[in-house]
């Protein structure tokens, strides 16, 4: 990692005659503060590195002074896209250690949930990414479908984005009546449209040319820099948490998981907007048998876990994303960790991006969807 | 009386083309967010019309700003040089048939030669600002324009092999029986689109915006600029559009002169009724309009691409188009 | 190698035309516009969603808050303090009673926690969202009215 005194170079102090720049922590392309030092020489890339924690906040050492229901509101604040299922990861986490089990309902509504904020998340990525390559325009109609979802969570879960809508047990209350008859719009409004963001974007000349055969990961790669997500799957690697380690209800569900091959950032993109639609075929598989009954099971009002250690694993829009509780049978958990996807996955943007162009590493760092209040936690 | 000219025609000028300036910066966004579903200004005066002269003020009443260590005389002098060659621009442009300023013999070499100085402006600015964004900016600025010169050059020399002429004035007469996009022979509309192409990248629009690449270089060579000379910078963008339109529109659609069908007595007259500095203007916008299509539909290349394109695509295309028109004029096959 | 060459050229103009068609369609369908004027046109927010927190008074300016501090213990932040007075009921009896609803909205995320937490159902989020104020003082608030009380029949 790079120290204070290497980053702040001053012009004359370049090293081997290559210009060292830095590309953030305020800059239009680095999705919040990150801060890459990116050594040049000409327009290639000769080595970059991310330096972190702008926004740091200290979330894993706050935890261990918040009850279990407490802490899972931070977590929002963390991967803000896909807030619904680090939440889910947290409840699962503490209902592992508590041993409930949770209503059918509950469980419906929380994977519902997710694949709608893996929807949202995704469509967010799309049009930040064609931004990231010059095009604006669809960054606005991307927002207008996600928008209808987040109308939808606002309605039944009273935010747009930092949700805390699971709590251990099951969900914070049921949803609307109308919850059904809102997606079910969605996805027809959603699925008469993609055609044209297809015209626009995935078969545009430029953007392919932009896109294909740069940022390529190895198979071997993705698995030694423990990349996860759409990042690893990409790449041909199966690590489709909701396929290997099934939670909740996802072991019954008939769902592909989306690979590509090629490993490059056109193959990244591809495996997301695969995943929109496999999210939209598991929301319409749920939703045909949605049950009736409660929707969160009785807790204690003071929740203490069992003294021991407790891990769960899910697959969140950026990857896998993992809580690690330590408990010493207290009401606050003694040590919490997070393994989240952001991290890994920047670990290996040094390597794919040496010999690409500056305009290459903006594209790269799009396809890694990073969220930066998730790597610096 | 010619003193009066010496006053008049540089103050006409420059208040014109405040102008249209302002106009293209409304136009922009308007056509942008109508694009892109939104509305666009529409707080200051009616419809927003009054938004970017707001914005001026604005630019206007801010801090004249410049960091520390830059090179204060160069600096300085980038946004001077960037507004001043669209003016010099101005003068061989023909609005009407009476309204030019001066009907030069080489009006067309007149405004390439010109044009290309714009690069040098760039160059400064990049060089001045002592950033490295900026820096990357203004060499990617040199690499882009000077290439694009090429098959912009050629594609203009093929209509001056049809019309005969580097004289604007002749160059309109010639199209006098019908614009020669219309008249549609295969050379003029291959070196129209090449042209089209080419004078995109020469104003530094997307998807050609590699200088100043937001979301790569944050603003390129005018990155440290603010304040009235990014109001320089910004306004010269715009008129370098507008003129280099305007070219476009005197080689390719016949100037000012009206939209005329064959065998249509009737209906060329009521076009004759319109006057001829709007039908100038309308076509000029209409380009502007296609080259701000262009920008909000397409992502931006990458700096091997750009150059690619050039090298490997719109050259041998225009010299082969060249060529190709040439052997039709030697063998009379030409619509005079 | 020379029909690849015109074929990739055709097929890129097809594809850059398509886009075209598409920024074009919607510049001339204004009826697609999707901007909401703010200020002009507010937003009717979902009956749920999470604005502030606020204490319900009925008609007669009576409160359901026992001054029990659950609140108080559920919040992650410490945004809810609750200071409570020793009252004497009808019958004589010493009995806890809620003095001050003391609510920082500067330090609210908007959890909701609390409200799962109010065992009397004497608090609920609102769905307002202009909160924006230029003295933060201003957004520490008290939530019980003056002169209210608790309501008969809540323990």
């Amino acid at each position: 990692m790079y120290q204070t005194k290497d980053i702040l170079l001053s012009p004359d102090q370049h090293q081997d005659g290559y210009t060292v720049i830095n590309i953030g922590p305020q800059h239009p392309s680095t999705h919040g503060v990150l801060n890459l030092v990116v050594t040049l020489d000409g327009e290639i890339i000769k080595d970059v590195q991310p330096n972190l924690g702008f926004i740091h906040r200290s979330i894993e050492k706050m935890s261990e002074s918040l009850s279990y229901r407490q802490f899972i509101y931070v977590t929002s604040r963390m991967d803000y896209l896909s807030s619904h299922i680090n939440n889910h990861a947290c409840c699962l986490c503490v209902e592992q250690g508590l041993e409930i089990e949770i209503p059918k309902r509950g469980q419906y509504i929380r994977m519902i949930m997710d694949e709608l904020t893996r929807v949202s998340s995704h469509l967010l990525w799309w049009g930040a990414q064609s931004m990231d390559l010059g095009a604006f325009t669809p960054y606005f109609y991307a927002f207008r479908e996600r928008d209808m979802i987040t109308d939808i969570f606002e309605k039944n879960c009273g935010a747009r984005l930092t949700m805390n809508y699971m709590v251990p047990g099951g969900v914070m209350w049921d949803v609307q009546s109308d919850f059904m008859d809102d997606i079910k719009k969605f996805i027809k409004q959603y699925q008469s449209r993609v055609h044209e963001y297809h015209d626009l974007v995935t078969y545009n000349f430029i953007f392919q040319k932009r896109m294909q055969h740069i940022g390529i990961i190895s198979k071997e790669d993705a698995i030694s820099f423990g990349c996860s997500g759409p990042v690893a799957r990409g790449s041909n690697f199966r690590c489709d948490i909701r396929k290997s380690y099934p939670y909740e209800l996802y072991s019954s569900l008939d769902f592909n998981e989306s690979l590509e091959t090629s490993g490059d950032c056109f193959s990244r993109y591809l495996v997301r907007i695969k995943e929109i639609d496999e999210s939209i075929k598991i929301i319409e598989a749920l939703m045909a048998d949605f049950p009736e009954g409660d929707f969160q099971a009785k807790t204690k009002a003071v929740l203490k876990l069992p003294k021991g250690e407790f891990y769960q694993k899910v697959e969140t829009a950026r990857g896998e994303f993992g809580v690690y509780i330590v408990s010493d049978g207290g009401a606050t958990p003694y040590r919490i960790k997070y393994r989240s996807p952001g991290l890994s996955n920047l670990s290996i943007l040094n390597k794919i991006s040496q010999g690409a162009k500056i305009g290459d590493l903006i594209a790269i760092l799009g396809t890694l969807d990073l969220v930066i209040p998730d790597i610096d936690r | 009386m010619t003193i009066l000219k010496f006053i008049l025609i540089p103050i006409i000028i420059i208040a014109l083309f405040s102008i249209i300036g302002m106009f293209l910066v409304y136009m922009e966004r308007k056509v942008c967010a109508f694009m892109q579903i939104r509305i666009g200004p529409n707080r200051v005066g009616k419809f927003g019309m009054l938004q970017t002269v707001a914005d001026t003020l604005k630019l206007v009443l801010k801090e004249n700003f410049s960091p520390k260590y830059i090179d204060k005389f160069l600096y300085n002098l980038a946004p001077l040089l960037a507004i001043i060659i669209p003016f010099v621009l101005t003068i061989p442009i023909a609005y009407s048939k009476s309204w030019q300023i001066w009907d030069i013999n080489i009006g067309v070499l007149f405004i390439t030669a010109f044009s290309s100085l714009s690069v040098i402006s760039i160059l400064i600015a990049g060089w001045a600002s002592n950033n490295k964004y900026s820096m990357i900016g203004a060499l990617r600025s040199g690499a882009q324009i000077i290439s694009y010169e090429l098959s912009g050059g050629l594609a203009i020399l093929t209509i001056v092999m049809f019309s005969q002429s580097l004289k604007i004035s002749e160059i309109i007469a010639s199209q006098a029986n019908g614009w020669w996009i219309i008249k549609g022979h295969i050379p003029v509309i291959v070196s129209f689109c090449i042209y089209m192409i080419t004078i995109t990248a020469e104003c530094n629009r997307a998807p050609f915006d590699l200088t100043e690449a937001e979301s790569e270089l944050t603003a390129g060579f005018h990155t440290e600029y603010s304040g009235m000379k990014f109001a320089l910078f910004f306004l010269a963008e715009y008129l370098n559009i507008f003129i280099l339109s305007a070219l476009g529109v005197i080689l390719y659609l016949g100037g000012w002169q009206p939209f005329h069908l064959p065998n249509l007595l009737e209906f060329n007259n009521i076009m004759d009724f319109i006057p001829a500095p709007i039908w100038f203007f309308f076509k000029v916008f209409l380009i502007i309009f296609i080259i701000m299509w262009f920008r909000w539909t397409f992502p931006r290349l990458r700096i091997d691409q750009l150059l690619k394109l050039e090298w490997h695509f719109l050259l041998p295309l225009s010299l082969l188009n060249l060529i190709f028109g040439f052997i039709l004029i030697m063998l009379n096959f030409i619509v005079k | 190698m020379t029909f690849n060459y015109i074929k990739d050229l055709i097929h890129a103009i097809r594809s850059l035309l398509k886009g075209m068609k598409i920024t074009l369609k919607y510049f001339f369908s204004p009826k697609r516009i999707i901007t909401q004027q703010y200020p002009t046109m507010k937003p009717v927010l979902a009956e749920k969603f999470r604005g502030e927190v606020v204490l319900i008074h009925d008609e007669q300016n009576e409160h359901k808050c026992t001054g029990c501090t659950s609140c108080e213990i559920a919040c992650p932040n410490g945004t809810i303090k609750i200071v409570t007075k020793q009252e004497v009921n009808e019958a004589g009896k010493k009995k806890k009673a809620l003095d001050v609803f003391v609510y920082h909205l500067e330090l609210c995320t908007m959890c909701g926690l609390c409200v799962e937490a109010c065992p009397t159902a004497a608090i609920y989020m609102k769905n307002s969202y202009e909160h924006s104020t230029f003295d933060r003082h201003t957004l520490l608030r008290k939530l019980n009215q003056e002169g209210s009380k608790l309501q008969s029949g809540i323990e």
